[in-house]
C-alpha cells in the first residue's frame, strides 16, 4: 500500500522487553503491519536489520558509549529518521542501565550507558518498563495518523502526542536525561498536586511507590529510573481536551485496527 | 455555564430496589447495586471499592497488599479492596471521607486478582486516572474496565485531617461513628447511638487535601455514570449517564428493576443546585490555578492542565 509509514526499529541496550510488549499486540500488531506501517528494519521481527531511511523509528535501549557501533547507530538513526521515538524507560532515561558499572562478559569494558537524549535530539518518549503493548500501539497508530491522516486526524494526533513530545524537553527532578521517583516527589507532590489516586504505585514495575495513608511513599533504592510515575500520574500531565475524549478516540483505534 | 456538568446521555434522580443494600449505601445505594448488576450479568469480574477495617477483617486476602499498615487499621481509614460479591460489596458501602487510592489497584486486579473485566468506582479525579490509563497506559498493561462508576467530590481530606474534625472538633471517637455525611453545608458525624454533631464547612476547609484545589471536575465527567446525593432529596441519588458503555448498563439495570427513579427536572432541589456548586468548585479552583501562575516573585508553581 502506497499510504503506509516507514518504521525502523533500532535496538540498542536493552532487554527486549520493549520489543516483546510490541510484539505483544498480537493481531493487532499484525493489522498495523498490514495497512499502516511498513517495517523496514527490526533485528527480531523483520529480515532487515541495518538502518535505513524512515518516516519513523522507534529506539529500544540506552547506548553504550563505549560501544562505538552502538554510538554510530544511535546517529544513523537520526540522521535517516524523520521522527525519532525513545521506547522505554532505557532508551529515555537510562533506566536500569543506569546502574551499570561494566566488568560483564563477554564485553567487560562496555560499562557507561547512556539514554538516547544524551547523544541525539528525541521527538517522542515513551517511558515505562517495559511500555505496555497498548500504549506502544496507540502511540503508532497516532504516528500513522499525524503523518497520513485528515486534517483533523492530523490535529488529535498533533494533540495527543504533545507530552509525550514534551518529556524529552522539560527535562526531570535528578537532572535533564534521567526519570525517578522523585519526579513526582518535586514535580507532583511537593508542588501542591497529588491528589492520592495510586496510579504511581500501580505501574511502577518494581513495586517501588507504597500508599500510605493515601499518598505515594517512594522506597528509593528499589527504584530503577524508568519513568513510568510521572508519565501515568494524572497530576504530571492532564491533557483534558484529549483524554476528555477518550471514548471517541479508543474507539477510533480499535475501528483502525478491526 | 455549560460545560460544568460534563457530557451526559441523561440525567435521572433514582434509588436502589434493594432494601437490604440500602441499609447500608451512603445515598441511593447507586454504586453498590450498580455493581451487583453488573457482577450478576457477567458485565464485571470484581470491583475495585474502598474497602475498611472491618472489611479487612472478614476478607483480608481481598485487600489491596503493600506497605501500608494493616496490622493497625484505623476506624474509617479506606482500603482498597477487590469486591466480588454482594455480601462484600455492602461491607464496603458507604463513603469514606478521606483517601482511597483506588487506582493503586488497578493493575492488580488484573495480575493478582485475575480479573478480566474490572469495575471501578471513585472521584472525579480517580476516573481522569482511568481515562489517562486506557489512553496513555504507560505501566497499565491489558487493563480493561467496562464500568467506571465516579462519585460526585467537592473536595477531599487526608486521614489524619478526619481524625481531628471528629475527635478534636466534634468530639467523638471516630470508632463510635456510624456515618458521615457532607450537605447542606455542613459537615456531619452521626454516632452509632444517635448522637448528631453538625460542623460549618468553614472549620472543615482548612483540612482539605491541597491537591483538590487544582480540581476542575465536582460531577465526574468522565465516569461511565455518576452520581453523588446532592441535587436529589435524602435518601435518592442524582445520576448521569454519560458513556455509551455506562447508557448500556443502565439501561439494563433499569429493565431489570434495580432502581426506582423520578425525572431530576420534578426533584428538588434538582440541577439548578448541582450546577450552581459545580461552578463554584471550578471557578474557585481556576482561580487557585491562577494564584499558582504567580505564586512567586516571577516565579510559578506547576500546572498539570498545561
Ligand atoms: C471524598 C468524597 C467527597 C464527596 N463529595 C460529594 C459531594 O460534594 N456531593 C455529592 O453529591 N456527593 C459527594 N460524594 C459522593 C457521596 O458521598 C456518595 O459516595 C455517592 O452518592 C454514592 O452513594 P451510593 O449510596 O450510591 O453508594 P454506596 O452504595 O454507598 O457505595 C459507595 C461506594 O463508594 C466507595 N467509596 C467510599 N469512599 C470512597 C473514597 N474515599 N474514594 C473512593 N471510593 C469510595 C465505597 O467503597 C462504595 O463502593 C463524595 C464522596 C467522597 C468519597
Ligand atoms: S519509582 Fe518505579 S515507576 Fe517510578 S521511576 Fe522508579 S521504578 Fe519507575
Ligand atoms: S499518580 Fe500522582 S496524583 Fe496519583 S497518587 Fe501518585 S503522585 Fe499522587
Ligand atoms: S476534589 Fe478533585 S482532586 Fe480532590 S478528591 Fe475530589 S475529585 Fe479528587
Amino acid at each position: 500500500m502506497v499510504d503506509k509509514i516507514t518504521v525502523g526499529y533500532t535496538h540498542l541496550s536493552g532487554c527486549t522487553g520493549c520489543t516483546v510488549a510490541l510484539a505483544d499486540n498480537y493481531g493487532g500488531l499484525l493489522t498495523l503491519l498490514d495497512k499502516y506501517v511498513d517495517l523496514k528494519y527490526m533485528p527480531t521481527l523483520a529480515d532487515a536489520r541495518h538502518i535505513q531511511k524512515v518516516d519513523v523509528s522507534f529506539v529500544e535501549g540506552s547506548v553504550c558509549i563505549n560501544d562505538k557501533l552502538a554510538v554510530e547507530e544511535i546517529k544513523e538513526t537520526r540522521e535517516k529518521s524523520t521522527v525519532v521515538v525513545a521506547l522505554g524507560g532505557c532508551a529515555c532515561y537510562g533506566n536500569i542501565t543506569r546502574f551499570s558499572r561494566g566488568g560483564q562478559q563477554n564485553q567487560p569494558a562496555q560499562e557507561a550507558f547512556l539514554p538516547i537524549g544524551d547523544l541525539i535530539k528525541v521527538d517522542v518518549y515513551i517511558p515505562g518498563c517495559a511500555p505496555t503493548p497498548q500504549m506502544i500501539r496507540n502511540v503508532a497508530v497516532m504516528a500513522y495518523l499525524l503523518l497520513k491522516g485528515t486534517k483533523e486526524q492530523k490535529d488529535l494526533a498533533t494533540a495527543f502526542l504533545k507530552p509525550l513530545m514534551a518529556l524529552p524537553v522539560q527535562g526531570t527532578a535528578c537532572g535533564a536525561s534521567t526519570a525517578c521517583f522523585c519526579d513526582l516527589m518535586t514535580n507532583v507532590i511537593d508542588q501542591g498536586l497529588c491528589m492520592g489516586c495510586g496510579s504511581c504505585a500501580a505501574v511502577c514495575p518494581v513495586r517501588a511507590i507504597s500508599m500510605e495513608y493515601g499518598k505515594p511513599n517512594g522506597e528509593r533504592d528499589l527504584c530503577i529510573k524508568c519513568g513510568a510515575c510521572y508519565a501515568q500520574c494524572p497530576r504530571g500531565f492532564f491533557n483534558t481536551d484529549v483524554i476528555g475524549e477518550y471514548e471517541a478516540i479508543n474507539e477510533a483505534i480499535m475501528a483502525a485496527l478491526q | 455555564m455549560g460545560a460544568e456538568l460534563g457530557k451526559y446521555k441523561s440525567c435521572v434522580s433514582a434509588r436502589s430496589t434493594d432494601k437490604e443494600l440500602l441499609k447500608h449505601a451512603q445515598d441511593g445505594g447507586i454504586v453498590s447495586s450498580l455493581f451487583a448488576f453488573a457482577l450478576d450479568e457477567g458485565i464485571i469480574d470484581g470491583a475495585i471499592v474502598a474497602a475498611n477495617k472491618e472489611f479487612y477483617a472478614k476478607y483480608p486476602s481481598k485487600c489491596i497488599q503493600d506497605n501500608s499498615n494493616l496490622d493497625v487499621i484505623e476506624p474509617w481509614r479506606p482500603i482498597p479492596a477487590i469486591v466480588t460479591t454482594k455480601a462484600e460489596l455492602i461491607a464496603a458501602a458507604g463513603t469514606k471521607y478521606n483517601l482511597s487510592p483506588n487506582i493503586a489497584l488497578l493493575k492488580e486486579a488484573t495480575r493478582s486478582f485475575g480479573l478480566d473485566k474490572i469495575g471501578i468506582v471513585g472521584t472525579p479525579c480517580q476516573m481522569q486516572a482511568v481515562r489517562k490509563a486506557s489512553l496513555y497506559p504507560f505501566g497499565f498493561r491489558d487493563v480493561n474496565v467496562p464500568l467506571a462508576v465516579g462519585i460526585f467530590c467537592m473536595e477531599n481530606f487526608p486521614y489524619q485531617s478526619i481524625l481531628q474534625l471528629v475527635e478534636d472538633h466534634a468530639a467523638m471517637k471516630l470508632e463510635s461513628v456510624k456515618k458521615m455525611e457532607i450537605g447542606k453545608g455542613k459537615f456531619w458525624v452521626y454516632g452509632k447511638r444517635g448522637q448528631v454533631v453538625q460542623l460549618p464547612l468553614k472549620v472543615t476547609h482548612k483540612y482539605e487535601q491541597p491537591g483538590c484545589h487544582v480540581c476542575l471536575d465536582y460531577v465526574a465527567n468522565m465516569a461511565d455514570i455518576s452520581t453523588g446525593s446532592v441535587g436529589s432529596p435524602d435518601g435518592w441519588s442524582t445520576i448521569f449517564v454519560r458513556s455509551k458503555i455506562g447508557d448500556s448498563v443502565w439501561a439494563k439495570a433499569m429493565a431489570a428493576g434495580c432502581f426506582e427513579t423520578q425525572p431530576i427536572e420534578k426533584v428538588k432541589p434538582g440541577l439548578e443546585l448541582v450546577t450552581k456548586l459545580a461552578n463554584e468548585k471550578i471557578t474557585k479552583n481556576k482561580a487557585t490555578l491562577d494564584a499558582r501562575a504567580t505564586f512567586g516573585v516571577g516565579k510559578a508553581l506547576r500546572n498539570p492542565y498545561l
